[in-house]
């Protein structure tokens, strides 16, 4: 029930994030959605032992929440949901990898890197992920698949989908209050109203769906979604992704961590 | 049993991608022309129903157990599998990008494994079998509940699959099948009761719904034999996924192999030390790499996949006290980076009000 409303609110706020005006938020969304990806590709791509080599990718993250103005909070917090499902492969790794590796002086198990770089690419790529969308919104990133020539029926699906999933989580939670308070004491829902509960509701949604294609139909819908078309790719939009692919290549290339290191050491030994 | 991003490699992650989206592509094309129209909404509306009635939680009385409802064959029961399946494919895609359910590379695998053995294996070769012979109640909740279940066990397979293809995972692959199968046969049995239970309801209410998604034009073209050759074209993209990693290099490709040169310099005795010296000189990306070449590049040789094994015990300690300091220096960098900005944000904006 909490669950419910939390992930209502969570979708509003992203909506919100997604409608302010910074620079990041007006770089052209073609240009942030190509951007995540060859991110995500770059860390992905780094071996699992790695984790010194991970750590300048940071700033990517960290440097768009600060110049989109982001609040670091609900950001950390969706990290946190999405991390069940990593940890609990990970945590595998310590327990079949034992092999033990010195690092300055200290004896650590080989397991214990490799969750560690797990956990690393995990948080990277998940916040990649939130940022994109905290900072494009649903439909700017339709209009960037649109670009991308997904094909028109995919992409009108898909915001269509996002559109009538508010309508139908609040739908859904009122159906789940009104039973909690009829059925005291009780976590779920009961076996025996399954097939009514759940089913009456898609009745319902089904008829609805009858509704918007009617009401979409008087209001002259003929198989296309206008966004409301997006100004071209300027210079700018160029300069921040060659910008960062540049940077996400060389991290990838040399280990930047490992170069100011035995710079810093150089220099003191 | 969605798939993270931090588990998958890219030369998985892109299969599965390129899997997806032929699927998807072939999905789109076989959806009647004339239907399309009018069949858009109802795909979003019920792809957002579906969304939404995940989040109930029906609980078995006197097990504490619960389960959710599964989305993918109840798409395929409504709407047919092309709809089903590209439905499917746009609910996986919101749940990636808003809650970080599933990450964006992984998310081609995890639309096949929740998106394609329902729509276009346990659909069209259990649940329509089944409910051919004529409806009944018992055919429907039967038909719904094997194949609901047979549905998750192929994905929860394909799941273990792609995790060990992409050899982030240390666990051997007899544990984390015996570990996976069984956890998604009890998820599923839950799941194929719910999709069961609903699917019963709405045929003994509005049969209409039930009955036209399966008899109409949309699903009447599925056969076996096309079923088949998607499994087989699947096959062969796992299979050459899977030769790949066999093969040689398991993520970093050409990077790893200029840094191979690294480990066989440092292990080598001294005799083939200095011919392999010399060969690395010319293949190695920067000859005169600056600061303390050699013990730099094993550590970095070190964090390369297969290849790093061989050479951990060559990393010593002083390569790792840099890589310590500099790890330090990089996160203090950037939180000095985060915060600077965010401060002179304020200030700024504190001005201007």
């Amino acid at each position: 029930m909490s669950n419910i409303m939390n992930s209502i609110f969570d979708i509003r706020l992203l909506d919100d994030l997604a409608r302010k005006e910074t620079i990041v938020h007006r770089i052209h969304p073609l240009v942030k959605f190509l951007t995540t990806f060859i991110y995500l590709i770059v860390v992905v791509s780094f071996g699992k032992y790695e984790i010194s080599g991970l750590l300048p990718l940071l700033i990517f993250p960290v440097l768009i929440m600060t110049l989109a103005e982001l609040p670091l909070r609900p950001i950390l917090k969706r990290m946190l949901i999405a991390a069940p499902f990593v940890v609990g492969i990970g945590i595998m790794n310590p327990i079949f990898d034992h092999q033990a590796v010195s690092i300055g002086g200290l004896s650590v198990s080989r397991g214990w890197i490799t969750f560690l770089s797990i956990t690393l690419k995990s948080v990277l790529t998940v916040s990649a992920a939130l940022l994109l969308i905290a900072t494009t919104g649903m439909d700017k990133l339709g209009s960037a698949l649109r670009m991308l020539k997904i094909p028109r029926l995919f992409v009108l699906q898909l915001l269509l989908t996002y559109r009538y999933i508010s309508v139908l989580m609040e739908e859904v939670s009122r159906v789940l209050r009104a039973y909690a308070m009829r059925s005291p004491q009780q976590k779920g829902v009961h076996w025996s109203v399954w097939g009514s509960l759940a089913g009456q509701l898609l009745i319902r949604t089904f008829e609805r769906a009858q509704r918007v294609y009617l009401a979409m139909r008087l209001r002259g819908f003929t198989g296309e979604y206008n966004t409301g078309g997006y100004p071209g790719i300027a210079a700018r939009d160029i300069a921040y992704m060659a910008g960062w692919t540049v940077f996400f290549v060389i991290a990838r290339i040399y280990n930047i961590p490992m170069l100011i290191g035995s710079l810093f050491t150089g220099v003191i030994l | 049993m969605h798939m993270a991003d931090a588990l998958i490699s890219p030369a998985v992650g892109g299969a599965m991608w390129a899997a997806t989206t032929g699927i998807a592509a072939y999905s789109i094309k076989k959806l009647p022309k004339e239907m399309d129209e009018n069949k858009i909404p109802l795909m979003g509306v019920m792809g957002a129903f579906v969304f939404a009635a995940q989040m109930i939680n029906f609980t078995i009385p006197g097990t504490g157990s619960s389960g959710h409802l599964g989305g993918g064959l109840l798409l395929a029961i409504l709407l047919g599998p092309y709809a089903g399946f590209l439905t499917m494919a746009s609910i996986l895609t919101i749940q990636a990008l808003f809650f970080a359910d599933g990450g964006l590379l992984a998310l081609g695998s995890n639309i096949f494994n929740l998106g394609f053995f329902t729509c276009f294996v346990t659909y069209p070769l259990i649940y329509k079998p089944i409910v051919a012979k004529g409806y009944s109640r018992t055919r429907i909740f039967a038909a719904s509940f094997i194949a609901a279940i047979i549905g998750l066990q192929l994905g929860a397979f394909a799941v273990v699959l792609e995790t060990l293809f992409s050899g982030k995972t240390e666990l051997p692959f007899n544990t984390f099948v015996a570990l996976m199968q069984p956890i998604h046969l009890a998820i599923g049995i839950v799941e194929g009761l719910v999709i069961a239970a609903v699917v019963s309801f709405v045929w003994k209410e509005r049969p209409e719904i039930i009955e036209k998604a399966t008899l109409g034009k949309a699903i009447g073209s599925t056969s076996i034999r096309r079923v088949v050759t998607v499994l087989a074209l699947a096959a062969i993209l796992f299979g050459g996924v899977f030769s790949w990693f066999a093969s040689s290099s398991p993520d970093g490709l050409e990077w790893s192999m200029f840094r191979t040169a690294g480990v066989e310099e440092l292990e080598s005795p001294d005799g083939i030390h200095r011919v392999l010296a010399a060969i690395q000189n010319k293949t190695s990306f920067l000859p005169d790499y600056g600061f303390k070449a050699p013990e730099t590049e094993s550590a970095v040789t070190a964090g390369e996949g297969e290849e790093g094994e061989a050479s951990w015990p060559a990393v010593n300690s002083g390569t790792s006290v840099s890589g310590l300091v500099g790890a330090g220096f990089t996160l203090a960098l950037t939180a000095v980076i985060g915060l600077t900005i965010s401060s002179l944000k304020k200030k700024k904006s504190n001005i201007s009000a």
